[in-house]
């Protein structure tokens, strides 16, 4: 047998699988931080099955010498410990002819489904080799051979161990020397995957979700009180925000549902706090009602959705951006309000920090639509820059003569009065109103309590920060959130065809940016708009709010597999022909 | 807060809006309204340190009649509005105040919840047995022989809902019940549910003249309770449910201590946060 030893490469992607207990997300989140020490920059997804707890699992690493923020076209290396149930993610785990299986023999042999893309076979008795060790595991085993398949240092792998078992320091030795064994046994393994050397990091480096990346945001851009229901995939960001509150002087609230969730933030925004809620779909059209309110009341809060896909209890654990026609339209009545959306995983943190800033600036609800692959992947990524967004909630002075909550300004932002300001009592209402806040059907008053609400939201400068926009050329792709780095990745692979073409990943959705998507698309002849929906909402949405140039046509597709970049990369080349 | 208005004795009247109530003639719910302000007149609060919130019906009309802070918001909602502002304002004077279409159907499920969080908060409802803004249909405590409106001319058939059995079985710590004909013996109630730590429960027989007529006669049913107040719940429990539904009074004080997580004692900066994600 030969043992080729490929072109060291800038991305690798492995898929660690095995039956519940077996330790693959352990193991996936050691060699995570193994190439971060070892100065990758790198990405874990996750699948498991329908079990509540201990079923089969799949940890998804890519790990490479740039910024990674999507999964790639196909994984280099399958490693699965047992081949239970493993079928079942079959679909999320396309293998190719240049791929490598690992297997365990005593497990029997590796499915058909995988076998048929041609990939390599190594067996390894991961569990004998374990079972020679006292103590020795066998996903610490497969962590070994996959560290040397893609050649990170065994001194990396150690430091990543230890700090993982640093509360159970007598396992240490057994499963350092586990890792050992499987580096040894990948001596022999028809193919090797080894990375490129990792440069050296210039700024700090995170190991951060994005659902932590959007809790820090909203703690740094002033929310101190959050209410909310546990959904999945929305849970971890409120399990990392209740303890962080705490220690900068906040609070976290677990609500009987959403309806109380999105009623107790209004609450405590009225008295005066910045907060904020966070969910998924179904809780997001519970909140609905309530978001008018918001608006009405002229109340800042902020709910970030981790989309997952739907409708109705749909795939709770999988990614899809189809919220956006009711994070757009879901209000009923005219309710003017603020829609964003993070374009990578640490784009959460400054998306939902800028959400709750323009939240207070506005006194409008924010809706962050953040999505279950940006939400549950944990990444390494380069520390996200220090921003403020200067100026905060616009508030009444005491004794404030003739005080009109909602008086009719030239910007339609108006100073609210936090109770215990003695002197601007007033009652919020999400009846219609006249200025001062008493109810109202009167039609001079509605108009001009609309207006004055739009407004405010057209009173804002938002900046460059309403999107990402890069390249140049006649053709333009326009897309949002989890899209934009598959989008951009196959970008790169086009480009060494001599495709060019602009990106443009929109960050605010809500006010429409009309004048500056106009300005961003000038002189394009066409567009590719690419979204993770079935209905093609955001080509739909799009068409609508803009006057987009040229000729326009959709890539949309429903979840739950991830977007990779090959298929955008087949679009583009049918479109750039067409 | 004010150091200087606190010395100054307040009266009911420094309480009210010049707002002129949408309320029939002869409603309960002015004498609730004057309950109210009373109470806050004795207790010697201040307007701007009162919170009045509300959903929609009625008597959720009531927060634009105080000159207290108010938030009138979504039907069935209140408490969870009110908790909000509790949880966030702990400083402030929290009071919830609704019908019992708002408070028993639509938002029953935070009825329960805000019993058991056991919020420092108090609740009034303002039990007329009917929904009187959508013009007479039947509510939770609606009797279920009652035949007058055209969405249940045979009547609902359905038992009605029992809120102080609920409250005290969910956990509220402080349970009433008055009668609006009474202002100041249920202006002496609320004073006393304001005053006692942790979720405090009134609920107010407040007469509907225009669609329960007969609830005029309430004035010759409603009278104190014959009992002292208890702290023991199964003592209450036996009460409330063997009474007829017109006993007034303080039925239950507990001594359960309040939900009120720390707001702004933190002691560190987002910053500092930071170090969880430092590779």
């Amino acid at each position: 047998m030969t043992h080729p030893i490929s072109t060291p490469r800038a991305s690798v992607s492995i898929v660690l699988a095995g039956s519940g207990g077996a330790g693959v997300m352990t193991a996936g989140n050691m060699l995570l931080e193994a190439a971060a020490i070892a100065g990758y920059y790198a990405l874990m997804t996750r699948s498991s099955g329908p079990q509540i707890r201990g079923g089969e699992a799949a940890a998804m690493v890519r790990i490479a010498t740039t910024p990674v923020e999507n999964v790639e076209d196909h994984f280099h290396v399958l490693a699965a410990i047992d081949w239970q149930n493993i079928n079942r993610f079959a679909a999320e785990i396309p293998l190719d002819a240049s791929s490598l299986i690992v297997g365990d023999p005593d497990h029997g042999e590796p499915p058909d489904v995988f076998v048929k893309s041609g990939a390599s076979y190594a067996p390894v008795g991961m569990k004998k080799l374990a079972k020679s060790i006292k103590g020795g595991w066998p996903n610490m085993v497969s962590l070994g051979i996959l560290a040397a398949l893609i050649g990170l240092p065994e001194s990396a792998v150690a430091r990543a161990v230890e700090k993982s078992l640093k509360k159970r320091p007598d396992s240490l030795e057994a499963s350092l020397a586990a890792v050992r064994a499987g580096m040894h046994a990948a001596e022999g393994m028809p193919a090797r995957y080894p990375l490129r050397p990792a440069a050296e990091a210039k700024t700090p480096r995170w190991l951060i979700t994005g659902n932590e990346a959007a809790g820090y945001g909203a703690i740094r851009g002033g929310v101190r009180f959050v209410a909310a229901y546990p959904i999945t995939p929305g849970t971890e960001l409120l399990e990392w925000m209740a303890p962080a509150l705490t220690k900068v002087g906040g609070a976290l609230v677990q609500a009987e549902d959403e309806l109380a969730s999105i009623n107790m933030i209004i609450g405590a925004s009225y008295g005066g706090v910045p907060s904020l809620t966070a969910t998924s779909g179904p809780g997001l059209a519970l909140m609905m009602e309530a978001l008018g309110l918001a608006s009405a009341s002229e109340t800042p809060v902020v709910v970030v959705d981790v989309q997952r896909v739907g409708p109705s209890t749909g795939i709770p654990t999988k990614s899809e951006q189809s919220d956006l026609n009711i994070a757009l339209y879901g209000f009923h009545g005219d309710a003017p309000h603020l829609v964003l959306a993070p374009n990578s995983v640490a784009d959460c943190l400054t998306t939902t920090q800028w959400a709750t800033h323009l939240a207070e600036m506005t006194q409008a609800p924010a809706i962050v639509l953040s999505d279950q692959f940006f939400g549950q992947a944990r990444a390494v990524v380069d520390r996200p820059a220090d921003l403020v967004f200067a100026g905060q909630r616009l508030t009444a002075p005491a004794n404030s003569p003739d005080y009109k909550r909602y008086a009719l300004t030239d910007s339609g932002v108006s100073p609210m009065a936090i109770p215990g300001t003695p002197g601007t009592v007033y009652t919020a209402d999400g009846l219609e109103h006249a200025e001062r806040g008493t109810p109202s059907s009167q039609a001079t008053d509605h108009l001009a309590q609309l207006d004055k609400r739009q407004r405010k939201l057209e009173s804002v400068d938002y900046g460059h920060y309403w999107a990402e926009v890069e390249g140049e050329g006649e053709l333009a792709v326009v897309t949002f959130g989890s899209c934009t780095a598959p989008v951009r990745e196959a970008f790169a692979q086009a480009r060494r065809n001599g495709f060019r073409a602009r990106l443009i990943s929109m960050r605010l959705l809500l006010p429409a940016q009309t004048a500056r998507l106009t300005e961003a698309l000038a002189g394009v002849k066409r567009v590719l708009v690419v979204e993770q929906t079935h209905s093609k909402q955001f080509y739909r949405y799009l068409r609508s709010e803009y006057d987009v140039p040229g000729s326009v046509s959709s890539y949309s597709r429903p979840g739950p597999l991830p977007m990779r970049p090959e298929e955008i990369v087949s679009q583009l080349e049918k479109w750039s022909r067409a | 807060m004010n150091a200087n208005a606190a010395v100054v004795a307040r009266t009911p009247q420094e309480f009210k809006s010049d707002l002129k109530p949408v309320w029939c003639p002869g409603c309960g719910d002015y004498s609730v309204l004057a309950a109210i302000t009373k109470a806050f007149a004795k207790l010697e609060l201040l307007p701007q340190n009162v919170a009045v919130i509300s959903g929609i019906g009625c008597s959720s009309r009531i927060p634009a009649y105080t000159s207290c802070y108010g938030f009138h918001g979504v039907h069935g909602r209140a408490l969870a509005l009110g908790t909000g502002v509790k949880l966030a304002r702990p400083d402030l004077t929290v009071l919830v105040a609704g019908g019992d279409g708002d408070g028993y159907s639509i938002g029953g499920n935070h009825f329960l919840h805000a019993c058991r969080r056991n919020v420092d908060m108090t609740y009034i409802v303002m039990d007329n047995r009917v929904y009187g803004m959508t013009k007479g249909q039947a509510s939770p405590t609606t009797e279920p022989d009652w035949e007058f409106s055209k969405l249940t001319p045979e009547g609902t058939g359905l038992r009605e809902f029992h809120p102080l059995v609920i409250a005290l079985a969910s956990g509220a710590n402080f349970i009433a019940r008055a009668f609006s004909g009474d202002p100041n013996g249920t202006a002496d109630i609320i004073a006393q549910a304001i005053g006692t730590p942790g979720f405090s429960f009134v609920e107010v027989l407040s007469p509907c003249v225009t669609f329960r007529p007969e609830q005029r006669h309430w004035k010759d049913k409603a009278r104190p309770a014959p009992v002292k107040t208890t702290s023991d719940p199964s003592q209450a429990a036996r009460r409330i449910l063997t009474d007829d539904g017109f006993n007034v009074g303080v039925l239950y004080v507990g001594n359960r201590k309040p939900y009120q997580p720390s707001i702004g004692r933190g002691t560190k900066k987002p910053a500092d946060l930071e170090a969880g994600f430092v590779l």
